[in-house]
């Protein structure tokens, strides 16, 4: 019994030990000291020990009120030193200028939340896409693979052009890099073409047309590139990125060409994009397609993590990335029929294809790992 | 010589407006509506002939009268007033056949105005962003009323090819919206809580009702002919407009999206036909470059200016700005709160 061992020679006004009740008994108000308190609880007593707290007979509620004033007599760090520190650490972490940028920010969760922004007829939602999207994605490019890019002169810096690049990875993380990328070191939203799997699949869909992408078709590749946009495109699809990892950087068959169809229709220059690191990030050893088939989807990827770790075996490998921007090819040279001359759209789609796969011969050979 | 207008489907709001609007124009003569049922409401000016577009005597009303000009209106999008799905069905295809065929008799005809709608273009995963006139749905519409649309424009067309001497027009008009006017998707965004497809975020083209009256009238006079897709500029995706309206959504999966659906129809509520539900789920935007180069038509609204004057004729919604606690008045109180300690500071 803890009680037994600690005996309190009287209570001190407090109320009596043991009797159950809240007055203390009479030997107990004659040891209380002078300056006497009032016989209940409601006083103002000092207790420098804590004997009272094991008292059983009094109502914690009462103890704990009377202990908490004690603890804190001056009421503890007072409001206005919170609200300094506060104030402070703000500063350190968002800079000097964090009341104005909050207020920012606050606007635009206004914007948000009345629907008062605007988005383009593909569904761009430029404002979330640079706040959200690309700040969410940039640490994964430059801190988890470290992406290195050449060629950025490459890239026009205004009107419509056709950046083809291939295709890696699994899942299609090398497309987000690439745009991130784009954003970041040339100042141009990239606008992606995706498979219409993508916008087949509930969340992603609609997550990728908020992000700027639209369905891979000659109408809408064309409609941007006409309207100057920098578009995306990746012929190889799914054929690329769920290859298996022994076949890495061989480019498979470009599809039937139908991006060079939509950059000599309108003119624009084509760019050879080649990225190099993007096959080792989820290295596929094994697929099963009798699954896949069932679940209506190009492959099931098996890598040497998933599912083995389950969510773990998720994270890409941190491979350092290399893209290269060629030399665009010109396309405003051919007249207005070449689009509708299969022989050239092949020799053109095979001139694209050759570039990219010698680029990336290249940049193996200048790579001296696959992590740094 | 002033001109002859006939103008089907008087009955509903749509028809009975423009009907009016065309009466008081001093370069038509006469205007005559044509309906099962007498319009309710104005129709000063309009002879009101009722007959039924599904029997020959449409062609005789054509002949008798000297119409020059014919404004098909009557292409209804929900079977709700007139009974079933099959009553609907007949009255969209098989009037559209006889006053068709009613037209290709009649020798004075000169001008056939149809109103269609872009619900002929379906709603999928594969749809390019814009459909332009010249692109087909990428699966043909079984169904309801874009199946009707659909089959309607295939018959005008046919119609085109045998009197080369009609001009005929044909105006695929985005869903209609504005103040008053009562259709599926006005229905829908009446619902205090808008259900969503989950995981879905479509695309939504409108067009003002005014906007159509506008487009209608001067297709009516112009020269053009062929097919026009009209819709005011701009997209706005559906959270955006819950959003705008201050409803909250209630995300389901499409399937229950359907039955939900049912359900509010028999209660009169709304109406989720499974051509509603796809567009829900793919939305649709159609390329109005035609309408401005060959019509030579500009909306006076933008989608979203045509959705902002319908929803401020609806009461505000649950999360509506200025309500207690809506996520904008808190926000609002937190910036202004800001603002202060910016001034004091």
């Amino acid at each position: 019994m803890g009680d037994a061992d600690i005996i309190p020679i009287g209570t001190r006004g407090r109320p009596g030990r043991g009797n159950g009740t809240l007055r203390p008994s009479a030997a107990a108000r004659g040891l209380a000291p002078t300056r006497k308190p009032a016989a209940t609880s409601k006083g103002t007593p000092q207790t420098p020990e804590r004997p009272v707290i094991e008292q059983p007979a009094v109502a914690p509620r009462e103890t704990s009120s009377v202990s908490a004033v004690d603890r804190a007599p001056g009421g503890g760090i007072p409001v206005g030193d919170w609200l300094a520190a506060i104030n402070q650490a703000a500063l350190e972490v968002f800079g000097t200028d964090w009341e104005p940028r909050l207020a920012q920010f606050l606007a635009f969760l206004r914007r948000r939340v009345t629907g008062d922004y605007v988005i383009d007829e593909y569904g761009f939602d430029a404002e979330v896409t640079e706040r959200f999207f690309m700040a969410a994605l940039r640490p994964i490019a430059e801190k988890w693979f470290r992406i290195e890019v050449r060629g950025l002169e490459n890239i026009p810096t205004e009107g419509g052009a056709l950046v083809v690049s291939n295709h890696s990875g699994t899942i299609p993380v090398d497309g987000l890099m690439t745009m991130v990328t784009t954003h970041d070191r040339a100042g141009r939203f990239l606008r992606p073409l995706g498979a219409d799997l993508v916008f087949q699949l509930p969340v992603v869909g609609g997550l990728a047309r908020k992000g700027g992408a639209t369905l891979a078709c000659s109408e809408d590749a064309e409609r941007m590139l006409r309207q100057g946009e920098l578009v995306g495109v990746w012929p190889e699809g799914f054929k690329g990125i769920g290859k298996p990892f022994a076949d890495r950087y061989k480019l498979q068959r470009f599809g039937r060409g139908g991006f060079v169809s939509a950059a000599l229709r309108t003119g624009v220059p084509i760019i050879p994009l080649s990225v190099v690191g993007a096959e080792e990030i989820y290295p596929l050893v094994g697929n099963v397609p009798s699954l896949a088939r069932l679940l209506g989807i190009p492959y099931i990827p098996i890598t040497p993590f998933f599912p083995l770790l389950g969510p773990l075996g998720l994270v890409p490998l941190p491979s350092k990335w290399l893209l290269e921007f060629g030399e665009p090819i010109r396309t405003d040279e051919y007249d207005e029929f070449a689009a509708d001359d299969p022989m050239l759209v092949f020799n053109v789609t095979d001139q694209v294809r050759e570039t990219i796969q010698q680029s990336l011969y290249k940049l193996l050979m200048e790579r001296k790992s696959v992590f740094h | 010589m002033g001109r002859v207008v006939l103008v089907t489907g008087v009955s509903r709001d749509l028809g009975r407006r423009l009907a009016r609007e065309l009466a008081d124009d001093p370069d038509v003569d006469r205007v005559i509506g044509v309906d099962i049922v007498p319009p309710r409401g104005d129709t000063a000016g309009v002879d009101f002939i009722r007959t039924d577009i599904r029997t020959p005597v449409i062609a005789k009303v054509i002949a008798k009268e000297d119409v020059d000009t014919v404004v098909h209106m009557s292409v209804i999008a929900t079977p709700g007033g007139v009974g079933g799905r099959a009553t609907m069905k007949e009255l969209n295809v098989i009037g559209t056949m006889q006053l068709l065929a009613a037209c290709q008799r009649a020798p004075g005809l000169q001008h056939l105005v149809v109103k269609s709608t872009t619900t002929v273009y379906g709603a999928s995963s594969r749809d390019p962003a814009m459909f332009t006139e010249e692109m087909d749905p990428k699966r043909t519409p079984r169904t309801g009323y874009s199946r009707d649309a659909y089959e309607v424009e295939g018959y005008v067309r046919g119609f085109a090819r045998r009197r080369p001497d009609v001009r005929v027009a044909t105006l695929r008009a985005a869903n209609i919206i504005g103040p008053g006017v009562q259709s599926p998707i006005t229905q829908y965004f009446r619902l205090p809580m808008l259900p969503t497809v989950l995981g879905f975020d479509p695309r939504l083209q409108f067009l003002h009702v005014d906007d159509l009256m506008a487009v209608l009238r001067h297709t009516v006079f112009s020269e053009a002919g062929g097919t026009f897709n009209v819709a005011g500029d701009g997209v706005i995706m559906l959270s955006q407009a819950s959003r705008r309206l201050g409803r909250p959504t209630l995300p389901l999966p499409a399937v229950a999206l359907g039955s939900l659906g049912s359900a509010l129809r028999k209660a009169g509520r709304a109406d989720f036909s499974p051509e509603q539900v796809t567009f829900l789920t793919f939305g649709r935007g159609v390329d109005t470059t035609r309408m401005r180069t060959d019509l030579g038509f500009e909306p006076r609204h933008t989608t979203a200016e045509a959705f902002a004057d319908f929803a401020s004729t609806l009461a505000p919604g649950v999360q509506s700005p200025g309500r207690l606690a809506s996520p904008d008045t808190v926000l609002a109180g937190l910036a202004h709160q800001l603002t202060r300690g910016d001034a004091r500071g």
